[in-house]
């Protein structure tokens, strides 16, 4: 019992629920089915650029690049598409293939030239994005292909969404690789203590390589879906919203400074953000509000937890003095 | 002298790299560049970007960051102007009520600044994490209170800080000079400037040596608010008036020009004519560019390409040294 009270995965849970009950009786309207199942679809964007955040955040860096990354990828994709044909398996390849390549040179950077991660990426967000507006000529494109449709509005019996589907994948194929492979236990140790992780063997160079290029991964598939849920291919539709995604990840227990978090706790905080989204509007409070209420659980949620880790250190001090 | 060179490696390479964008603009656009009319439309345009650099570069030096600086910014012209307009009818005096919404403002981004210290001083949440969640608690806010409409309007007393000109220098320009001169003395010459560089180095051996490290992050998160908050006057002065995302896409840029300027981004290290330097060279681009007629987004592009190459530069330098 002692330990679940210190998860944060449970208290999200108990918050999620509050939350839910709180609307509900507001709004019958939320509860249902439909609604629940819209909120994944809708948000199922986010929540595959959450999990590579979360594997970011897991070995002690960040990335700030990826609405950049998303960006392009999307935009070269559909452009690609367009131009030589295709279908979504190809708009896929292209996309993550291009992620990859952006996430892999920032990885090189940030070994090689030893920039701080949040420094480099701030300095390849602005590339990326800048260099795809100057060649785009921010062009929009509004006729994607009709497959980016029908995968919009494919589901599953049950009605359940396709794009949803494709988020559960996303954090199975995560799961896996952050619990069963070497590599993904060198990223937690590698969070942990760069030092220790070096003395124990891991060739950090290649963790590196693989969580930004990961992140570069996920954000090309991400970008596939985006253009599913928006129809269209805007340069400047994605960038902007990357502290939002951190936020999320940082709301789900990800310690920012590498080492902890859990793939449960970040799809939570893609849950709790996108019902305060929604159930806002559906009790008719303007959305206006939503921002401010994102802001007062961030606030309390990282108070709760810093509060927490000094009375555990306290505790573990005294026990020492004793 | 070679330990002087030394010591300002990177403030040389800096100012190398400076002087190669001025050439280059010159040498392109000789007829333009130089000109009274791009000088002064530079001169207008510094100012806020760079006081909210001045903001940002503050928080960097203990080593941590604060994305609030915008949010603060514009939560103060909204309530200023909020204010001033309450005020006015009553009142009927024109500066009576900018001074009393110019107050107003600068308490309310002092109390973003109070929560944003006691979290990250006294309660011990890391300063990103505090500050994106003041991030986005302020400019909800701030959508809230103003409905997300503009205010506009604003009395003459406020719009000479955005447009008037004293001794043929702008006044936004002046404000600068007199936040860099002023940041300038309490980092080099006050005991809370020497905890704070002091404190971004080693934070335990500040403990250790009796400094109250809470005080000093307190007093860090107040400083970098009350100039995040000139900047938010300065903004609403020159467009005439405030709404919740102006400037929202300046918070990497400033956090890009802190750091192009020599702040090191885990604290300790920094200095105010450094970030001066980069935002010149930044703005010199920016306009340069702008003249030759290409894309603005080119610009940002350049802007990440100049960041990489300087830091790419100064590793080397380091490496070598």
């Amino acid at each position: 019992m002692r330990k679940l009270l210190q998860r944060t995965e449970f208290f999200l849970v108990l918050l999620i629920v509050l939350i839910g009950i709180v609307f509900t009786l507001l709004n019958p309207k939320f509860a249902t089915i439909g609604n629940l199942l819209d909120l994944i679809k809708s948000y199922s964007f986010f929540g595959i650029l959450s999990v590579g955040v979360l594997v970011v955040l897991l070995s002690g860096g960040i990335d700030i690049s990826f609405t950049a990354i998303a960006q392009v990828a999307e935009y070269v994709s559909v452009s690609w598409i367009l131009a030589y044909g295709g279908n979504l398996g190809s708009a896929f390849l292209v996309a993550c293939c291009t992620g990859t390549l952006l996430g892999l040179f920032n990885s090189l950077l940030i070994h090689f030239i030893r920039i701080p991660p949040i420094i480099t990426t701030i300095g390849t967000l602005n590339l990326y994005y800048g260099v795809l507006y100057v060649l785009s000529a921010g062009q929009i494109i509004y006729q994607v292909p009709e497959f980016y449709r029908a995968l919009s509005g494919a589901t599953l019996p049950g009605s359940f969404p396709v794009l949803g589907v494709f988020w559960i994948g996303m954090v199975i194929l995560t799961a896996w690789i952050l619990k069963y492979t070497v590599l993904g236990r060198s990223i937690y140790a590698l969070g942990g203590s760069q030092i220790a992780s070096i003395r124990v063997g891991f060739n950090i160079f290649k963790t590196r390589l693989f969580v930004y290029s990961f992140m570069g991964f996920v954000s090309g598939f991400a970008a596939v879906v985006h253009t599913a849920l928006v129809q269209s291919a805007i340069p400047n539709s994605i960038v902007g919203r990357e502290l939002d995604v951190i936020a999320a990840v940082v709301l789900g227990g990800a310690n920012i400074m590498g080492g902890s978090g859990s793939l449960l706790g970040t799809c939570l905080g893609v849950a709790l953000l996108a019902m305060l989204g929604n159930g806002l509007t559906l009790i008719g409070m303007s959305s206006y509000w939503n921002n401010v209420m994102v802001g007062l659980v961030l606030l309390v949620g990282v108070t709760i937890s810093a509060v927490q880790r000094n009375l555990q250190f306290r505790r573990r001090v005294t026990k020492l003095n004793a | 002298m070679l330990r002087f060179l030394n010591y300002h490696r990177d403030l040389i390479a800096l100012t190398a790299v400076l002087f190669g964008v001025a050439a280059v603009m010159l040498l392109l656009s000789p007829e333009r560049f130089l000109t009274p009319n791009n000088l002064r439309s530079m001169a207008v345009q510094l100012p806020e970007i760079g006081i909210l650099t001045l903001a940002m570069m503050v928080a960097m030096l203990h080593g941590g960051i604060n994305l609030a600086v915008i949010g603060t910014a514009n939560l103060t012209a909204i309530i200023a102007a909020l204010v001033v307009h309450a005020v006015m009818p009553a009142s009927g005096n024109e500066w009576v009520a900018a001074a009393l919404g110019l107050s107003a403002g600068f308490a309310a981004s002092l109390l973003v600044g109070l929560l944003s210290g006691i979290l990250v001083g006294y309660v011990g949440v890391s300063s990103i994490l505090t500050t994106l969640g003041t991030m986005t608690l302020v400019s909800g806010a701030c959508v809230v209170i103003t409905g997300g409409s503009t205010i506009s309007r604003l009395p003459a007393p406020i719009l000479v800080i955005g447009n008037g000109v004293l001794f043929g220098i702008p006044v936004p320009l002046c404000i600068f000079l007199l936040c860099g001169a002023g940041l300038s003395l309490i980092l080099s010459r006050t005991v809370f400037g020497f905890s704070l560089y002091m404190l971004g180095t080693n934070s335990e051996a500040t403990r250790y040596a009796g400094i109250n490290n809470s005080r000093t992050l307190l007093g860090v998160y107040l400083l970098s608010s009350f100039l995040a908050s000139i900047a938010g006057v300065i903004m609403m002065a020159r467009f005439n008036s405030a709404k919740a995302d102006y400037g929202q896409s300046y918070l990497l840029v400033t956090i890009l020009a802190a750091v192009l300027g020599g702040t090191s981004a885990t604290g300790g290290y920094g200095k105010v004519i450094g970030v001066i330097f980069a935002i010149i060279m930044l703005q010199m681009l920016a306009s340069g560019l702008n003249l030759l007629g290409v894309d603005p987004f080119f610009a940002i592009a350049m802007w990440g390409t100049i960041l990489l190459f300087v830091m790419t530069l100064n590793h080397f330098l380091r490496r070598r040294a």
